[in-house]
Order: C-alpha cells, then structure tokens, then sequence
C-alpha cells in the first residue's frame, strides 16, 4: 500500500529488492533486534492532502489571531509591517529547500545573502563583523557571555535586570556548564507610582568580571543610561555586551557608537510574523578584535580561478565540523531563512523607511501613553525616554485590566507581575506602527470603563 | 557510459544531464554575477511606503535626546522591483530539493511537502503572539501538544519538548539535562565518551555543557563502536555515551541494547543523536533499544525545508525518568481537557530559547506526521533504507564501500582509488555539479578517507536513483580515462572553484560605504593585524 510522499510502486519495490539481492524489507533491517523490530505504534490512520487542510485550518481557527485583535502585547515580540515581497521570495523552492551552503557554486545564492546579512547587520549595529546568525537573540545573548568569557578569560558575568527575564533564563542554562558566574545588576527602582533608572550599570564592575549585558531600549521600554559605560568598562578589561532591537535602531544611535563590544538583537519581526515566537533569528555582530572567537558560520568574499568574485563559508577553523571540543560553538543549522526575510525587509524599506519605522512606534506609543496618563487612577510610570513599549500603572492588579480589555477584545499589555513582584499594578504596553490611532482610542475607553 | 556534460561552457549538454530530470545547465541557466544590494543603491530611492502617522505628532528631538539619535544610517536605497530581481536571481545561483536530486548524506533532504507550507502559513498560526493569554492560543497549544505525543509514541521515548530549534540545540538541552540529572542524584562526573565517526557537534556539546570528551573507536572490520575500547573506558566518571544511531556510516549498531545495559550499569546515560533518525521510523523505536534521550531533527526526519540553513528543529525526547529535567515551561493537557504551559518545573534545566522554540518548524511536522499516519510513517523508513540499499548496490561495482554489508538510509564509500589517478573525492564532488546533482558528503566521517557519503531518502524515484548511479559511474570512468575533466570540474556553473584561503587568510566579510574591492580587505586585514597585536 503506498502512503505518504514515497512514489515507488510494488513492482519497482520488487526489482529493488531483486537488484540488492534479498527477498524482502526484513531483510534489510536483519541488523535491528528481531523482537523490537516493527512496533505497533499508537498514531492514527494517515490523512488526505485535504482532511489534514481542514483539519488543521479547524485548529488555527481555536487561536484568536492579531490580525483581528488589537494588542498592545510587546516584550520581546513585536508585531511590524512585513512587505508582500518577503513571502514570496522566501517561498521560492532555490530558497526554501537548499540546505547549508557547503558547495559553494551550486549556493551563491544563499551565500551572498548570507554576506549581505552579515554586511547590513554591521551597517544597522555599528559594528565591524557580523555572522550570519543564531537562532535567537536569547541564546545569542548565552554565546555573547561565553564568548567574553573566553576572550577575557574570566568567568563572571553581569546582567542587568532590566534585560529581557527571558533571555536572562536562557543566558543562565547557556552558562551553567562551563560555571560561569551570572550576578544580577539592579538597573530600576520604584518611587511611588514611578519607575527610576539606575544612574550607573558600571558600579559592581571589577576585574574579575568579564562584560556586562545591557538591553537598550530595556526590557520596561526605556533607554538605558550608556554613555561612558563602555570606557569604565574597558578600564577594568571588560566588554559591553548590549542586545539591541532593529526596528528601534532606525532612529537610536548604533551601540557601535558607544563602545559596545559584542551586539545581539532579535531579527525576527523586522521581516517576519508573530509566528508563536519562532522561529527567531539572532544577529551577533562584535568588534573586529574578536572575530575569532565568534560562533556560528561567517561568510566571506574571495574571487574563482579567473578572478570572479564568489562567496564562501570562511574562518570555519573556529567551529565544530573542525575543531569538535574545541569549537567556539556547538551550533550547525541556524536561522537562514529567517537571516533572508530581515535583509529583505532592510533592503525594501532602506534607511528612509526604517527610520520612519521607528518614528511612527515612537509618536503612537507617546500619544497612548499622553491619553492614558489622563485616566483616573492610571498612571505612566515611565520617566526615562522611551520608544515602542511604557509601563502603566493601574488601579487593580495588572492581571485583572488585562482581563477585562480581553473580554473587550483587546489583547492588553504584558502583565509585569511575573517580572517583578513590586510591579504587579503595571502593564508593558507596547505601540508599533502597525497600531492605528483607532486602537488606541478604543484601548483608552475600555480602560476608562474598567 | 553515458555521454559526458559539457567540458567547457557553451558545449552541448547531453544524455548524463538529460537523464536525471529537468534540468540543463545548473542555475537557471544564469551565467551573470548579481551585484550585492548595496551596489544597486541610488539616493532617494526606495520602495513601498507607511501609513501617514495618524496621532498628533511631536518633534523627535522633543522625545529622544539628541544624543541618543542616531546620524547615519547607510542602508541600501533601491526600488522594489530591484529588491524582487535582486533575490530572484539570488535565488537562481542555487540548487535546491525542489528542483534536483540532494543526495547530501547525514542531512536526509526529503521531499517538503507543499501543504506543511499553506498550513505554516494559516492566519490563525501566524499572527500569534507568544505571550498571549493561554485561553486566546488553544489551537497552537494543541498542536505542540500532540506533537510532543506524536513524537513520545514514534521514539519510545515519552518526555518531549520542542523548544530546542535545532540538531545540535537539542543535543546541547539533552546533555544539559544529564547534567541535571547527575547533580539531582549527587553524582559528580566528569566525562562523555563519543565514537570517533561522531558528529562534530557532539564533542562540541559535551564540551558546552562542561563535559570532557573521550574518544572511542571503531571497529575497522564491522564499522560499528569498538567493543572493546568501549568497555575500557566506561566507568563510573561517564555521565553520558553518545551515539548515534543508525551510526554514521549508514550502519545499524547491532550491540546497541548491550552498550544501553552496560552504560546503565555504571549510572552512564545513553544519548542517541537523532541525525540518522529517519531510517528507524516505524520501523524500531530507540527508546525500546534502551537509549535515554534522544533529538530529532525536525527539518531531516520530520520534512521541515531547511531554508539553505535552517530554520529547523530539534525536539528532544527522553525516558520518564528525565522527564523532570526538560526546558521549562512544558505544554500540558490539564483536567479540563485545556492546554497550557507548565511553569513549575523544579528540576528543569530553564530556558533553551527565548519563547517556545521554532513553532512553524513543529506545526510543518505535526501535518506531515498527520498526513502520513501509522502506514505512512512505516513506509517512511523502510523506503529510506531501500533506496539506500539500491543506490549502494549499483554503484558498488565502481565505488568500494568503506564497509560492504546491507546499510540502512545511507552508505560511505571510499574514494581512496581515485588517488591513484591523482584525484581527490573533492574533483568526483566537482564533477558531479556538472551532471547536474549536488554532491554527496565528503570528508565526513573523518574516519573515512576521502570519504563519499551517499543518502538519497525515499521520496526519491527508482528513475533518479538510476540516473545518479548513471552519473557516478560515468565518472568513474572519466577518473580512470581523462582525470583532467575531474580537475577542471566544475565548468557549468556561473563561478568555478573559489579561492578558499584567500578567502580565510584576508577576510572579506562585510561590504562597507565608500571602500571597494582591495581597499576594503586591505582595511579589514590591517585590523586584522591590529587585532592578533592587541590584548585579544
């Protein structure tokens, strides 16, 4: 019986077998132990092409869609317009079912996209080098602590707890192994109904410590306080690692600009969906000094036999197809797919439509938060400068506004009492350009009625 | 012997190309460097446009202090028509499953069925944000639900998570999870023993993860672990043995339950690298074998395209006993028949991505399993290994195997006698371009000389598995008749071979403003240099 994608019928089956010399499939699996060999497994029937269509379209419509619901949901996934040229370049097959590119002239494709990431990651960061992605900017951000861990031989690292709580979880399973010592640095404190930022991040900085990671804009929205952070940091031989946020670097000067050593950003929704979060893809970018010490795969220029430029997968004597144990990295597949719809996204909209990108999450969320400071018993928490994402704070417990504005159909803001337990009267409300005013002003009634 | 491609360009193509498909030339025929995107910039262009800012507006410099804006931003400036052209014709310069026969050992580059696309591409699964109200996502809950199910059932092995994204993310979790699981028990160990015919990735992850890696050997005869070396060095200071199964030269560890029995002994853990899964579906299930973790490779075994580099996937699944120790939060089916995350997860290793993995990746997989249900998931590994067996038992005659016995979804042959006609396996790899197939792996495993690692999975035909045989043999007879062709090879293609040491030895890795062609790189080697000087 033929099921699935296999084309071969009984008779060719039959000539196979006839042509390898066995009698039958048993026979090609007589290495497998006789008695575990063809379980029965516990899965159903197969479906058809369109009983699997329908099933699954039933299942998608159980999710409440953002394209129907205005959300003020950001921390950490960001819901920007994506261009109809992106699907449907990515959805070419040359594109969509080429694997890595080991054999360079059959993958000039991959591999020049791949050089241009890497070149418009470095022009967007202010950085020298680039790679050509992670998987994400958490798991970036776990490779950024080992990485300076490495090169400054030391192995304790900072973190400011207004980067994102879930990039720090998963710096910390990053740098467990190797017992890298992860030390939170307090860069907030409440006053009332208002939300401080730290004057300094350098402070607890000592020559035992190997980088700081900051985010910027953080977590809680605003701009952190970086300037000299980088020189207090260098005195003491350390590095500024800073997770940044691509669409927001449209307007903010590029950490390249104040020092940072090693730069990570999620790149995901400048080109992408929602998509539940992934897949992401990180862009790692450092100073040309460390370039050796970076994970993943680089691509590089280099030119043919008759002088023709060509690009090829280059300093590989950093990773593990070479160097096994000794590798900077374990990683192998990445984010390649995802690295393309970023660099189309930041080729479509070139420096004139990121800018206004970023303008637009700044008017939209400085107008919500203007209106909602004028709601009794809300209030902004936010004193710093800010961009897409401000803290509310709220008359009831944030879980309870963000309850009553679903049952308004409005998604609500991140909920900060998992974060902090002092902010669990606070919403994160994030504004992107894709927010119209319309949603706003229906945001700012329904909390009015709550 | 089939008649030879062309030598040369502009040569006419012929029966070895005509054969194997649709194909003539490689690459759509396109023959013309594309400039990068940056040399196609011209000032003031740009494409598509945003809505006019619907809310009163303020100054910037009245929201943003002046020294936080940025003054530059060198992006390329191009229309949108350029943007579509500009990766259009990218998009020609490469080879892909969808157009050809991807004989890559190691990366089972099975068909992608369309419908996993359509089904990523469901309003209802895109535009949801990871953060939403577990009551407003149920549908996308489910479905890494029953994948992990799916997968618990298929495996054997019944703890599942989906977050790690890829191969080498989930042996990272994996390993970090005996790690946990050792520490749990107050047993403090210190090594990871790995076959010498491993994965890269393994060392690497044993290494990430805190771990030394100890080497065993093969057996020269059988192909399989040595025995003997193995037994030597498992004691008592080994948290884990990784293997991977099938091992990498397309052969079944037929002492596999024994290694399981032994390792267990010791309180030494079993991690199967799930890369060569795909031989085994339906048709053995690891955990029944004895093994304690293993990943799967969503985009091999589970039809994910890999996109030219990902994205994938690379779910771990592990007995009951580990089940405690998985990346937290876990999706859980609670009493009231609804989905939710589980966040109370004490012994869990935390977080090995920043929300719940490749989603997209593990929705295009649950469809496929789905699709191809019990029979289908049967048919799955039988095929695979058929298909391997049929390829190994025509090319045999021409190509001795590293190891000659039944294999499963892949074989190694071993180039060794093209030395003789002072080629490499690289020059066979070269060549096979110019028929039109993308190579095998070469080089790998490293315990193979001028290894030649062939798995054609078993979406492919009996029809194009008779025109690669074709092709291989053909250049067979080239290696022995005109080994200058081999060198020469590859001629069809818009580059030849690249300089691969200039390319490592004076980096080029970025394009920059204002600095073309020898004056970027000698900027990028003087930094070099200022660099190697430096403290780092």
């Amino acid at each position: 019986m033929m099921a699935g994608y296999v084309s071969t019928t009984d008779q060719e089956r039959r000539e196979m077998l006839d042509a390898i010399g066995v009698a039958s499939l048993d026979e090609l699996f007589r290495d497998v132990p006789v008695h575990l060999y063809k379980p029965s497994l516990d899965v159903p029937a197969g479906l058809s092409e369109l009983e699997a269509w329908t099933h699954l379209r039933t299942i998608s419509e159980q999710n409440l869609d953002l394209d129907h619901h205005p959300s003020f949901l950001g921390a950490g996934a960001y819901r920007h317009f994506v261009p109809a040229a992106i699907s449907h370049l990515i959805s070419r097959g040359e594109f969509l079912s080429s694997y890595t590119p080991y054999q360079p002239e059959v993958s000039q494709g991959t591999l020049q996209v791949i050089y241009e990431w890497q070149s418009l990651v470095c022009q967007l960061t202010g950085m020298d080098v680039s790679n050509a992605s992670v998987y994400d900017a958490a798991t970036g951000l776990g490779e950024a602590a080992r990485m300076a861990c490495a090169l400054t031989r030391r192995q304790r690292v900072l973190v400011a707890d207004t980067v994102n709580p879930l990039y720090a979880d998963v710096l910390r399973t990053y740098t467990t192994g190797p017992n890298i010592e992860v030390l939170p640095v307090r860069a907030w404190r409440r006053d009332g109904s208002h939300l401080l930022r730290a004057e300094s991040l350098a402070d607890a900085v000592d020559e035992s410590i190997a980088c700081l990671v900051v985010q910027q804009p953080n977590f809680l929205g605003w701009l952190e306080q970086v300037e000299g952070l980088a020189e207090r940091l260098q005195a003491a031989g350390a590095i500024l690692v800073v997770a940044a946020d691509p669409a927001s670097l449209g307007l903010l000067r590029p950490p390249g600009a104040y020092g940072a050593g090693i730069v990570v950003a999620e790149g995901k929704w400048t080109g992408g969906p929602l998509d539940f979060g992934g897949p992401l893809v990180g862009m790692f970018a450092c100073k040309q000094a460390y370039v050796r010490q970076m994970p993943g795969r680089i691509v590089g220029a280099t030119v043919d036999g008759q002088g023709r430029r060509g690009f090829v997968l280059t300093l590989s004597t950093r990773e593990q197809h070479i160097r096994r144990e000794k590798a900077t990295s374990n990683i192998c597949t990445s984010e390649a797919l995802i690295a393309l719809c970023t660099s189309i996204y930041l080729s479509h909209l070139g420096k004139q439509g990121l800018r206004e990108v970023a303008e637009l999450c700044l008017q939209k969320s400085h107008y919500a938060a203007e209106r909602i400071a004028t709601l009794s018993g809300f209030g902004v928490a936010t004193t710093s400068p800010y961009l897409k994402e401000f803290v509310v704070t709220c008359p009831r417990p944030a879980a309870e506004v963000n309850r009553a504005l679903l049952e308004r159909g409005i998604i609500g803001g991140f909920d900060l009492a998992g974060y902090s337990p002092d902010l669990a009267d606070c919403l994160l409300l994030c504004c992107t350009e894709m927010t119209t005013g319309a949603e706003i002003d229906r945001l700012v009634s329904a909390l009015a009625d709550i | 012997m089939a008649d030879s491609p062309p030598k040369t360009n502009g040569a006419v193509a012929t029966a070895g190309l005509a054969e194997s498909g649709s194909h003539g030339p490689l690459n759509g025929g396109r023959k013309t460097p594309e400039p990068l995107i940056f040399e196609k910039s011209v000032p003031g262009r740009r494409a598509g446009s945003l809505p006019p800012c619907d809310v009163p507006r303020k100054p910037v410099a009245e929201l943003i202090p002046e020294a936080e804006l940025r003054t530059d931003l060198s992006l390329p400036e191009v229309g949108e028509l350029d943007v579509v052209r500009h990766f259009t014709r990218l998009s020609k310069l490469n080879y892909s499953v969808d157009a050809e026969f991807y004989p890559l050992g190691s990366c089972t580059m099975k068909y992608n069925p369309k419908l996993d696309e359509n089904v990523a591409a469901l309003p209802g699964f895109r535009q949801l944000h990871p953060l939403q109200p577990e009551e407003t996502v149920q549908g996308a809950l489910r479905v890494l639900y029953e994948l992990g199910q799916l997968l618990g059932e298929i495996t054997g092995l019944p703890g599942v998570s989906a977050q790690p994204v890829a191969g080498a993310h989930g042996e990272f979790t994996g390993i970090m999870m005996v790690r946990a699981a050792h520490i749990k028990a107050g047993r403090m160990r210190r090594k990871v023993l790995i076959p010498d015919s491993a994965h890269g990735t393994n060392p690497a992850t044993a290494a990430m993860s805190g771990y030394e890696a100890v080497t065993v050997g093969h057996d020269r005869r059988t192909g399989e672990l040595d025995f003997a070396d193995f037994k030597a060095k498992l004691d008592e200071d080994c948290a884990a043995i990784m293997i991977t199964v099938p091992n990498t030269l397309g052969l079944f560890e037929r002492q596999i339950t024994e290694i399981c029995r032994l390792a267990h002994d010791v309180g030494c853990y079993v991690y199967c690298d799930g890369a060569n899964m795909n031989a085994m579906v339906g048709q053995v299930r690891p955990g029944d074998l004895g093994v304690d973790l293993l990943h799967i490779n969503l985009h091999k075994t589970f039809a994910v395209p890999h996109g030219g580099g990902g994205p994938g996937g690379g779910a771990i699944c592990v007995t009951s006993d580990l089940e405690p120790f998985l990346p937290a939060p876990v999706v859980a089916r609670r009493e009231n028949g609804s989905y939710g995350f589980d966040h109370h997860r004490p012994d869990s290793i935390g977080r090995v991505h920043g929300f719940h993995g490749n989603f997209n990746a593990a929705l295009r997989s649950y469809t496929y399993i789905l699709s191809l249900g019990k029979e289908g998931l049967y048919d799955v590994g039988a095929n695979a290994v058929l298909n391997a067996n049929y390829l190994r038992s025509k090319l045999r005659q021409a190509y001795p195997l590293y190891v000659d016995r039944i294999c499963m979804h892949e074989f190694v042959l071993d180039g060794r006698w093209l030395r003789e006609h002072g080629l490499r396996t690289l020059d066979l790899a070269k060549r096979l371009i110019d028929y039109g197939y993308h190579p095998p792996t070469i080089y790998f495993p490293l315990i193979v000389p001028e290894a030649i690692m062939i798995e054609p999975t078993e979406t492919e035909s009996r029809q194009t598995l008779d025109a690669f045989a074709g092709a291989m043999l053909a250049i067979a007879q080239e290696a022995r008749e005109q080994p200058e062709v081999l060198h020469e090879a590859p001629s069809s293609t818009p580059i030849g071979r690249l300089d691969e040491v200039r390319a490592a030895r004076r980096p080029d890795l970025r394009w920059r403003a204002g600095i073309a062609g020898e004056a970027a790189e000698s900027l990028s080697e003087a930094r070099h240099e200022a660099a190697v000087q430096g403290r780092y």
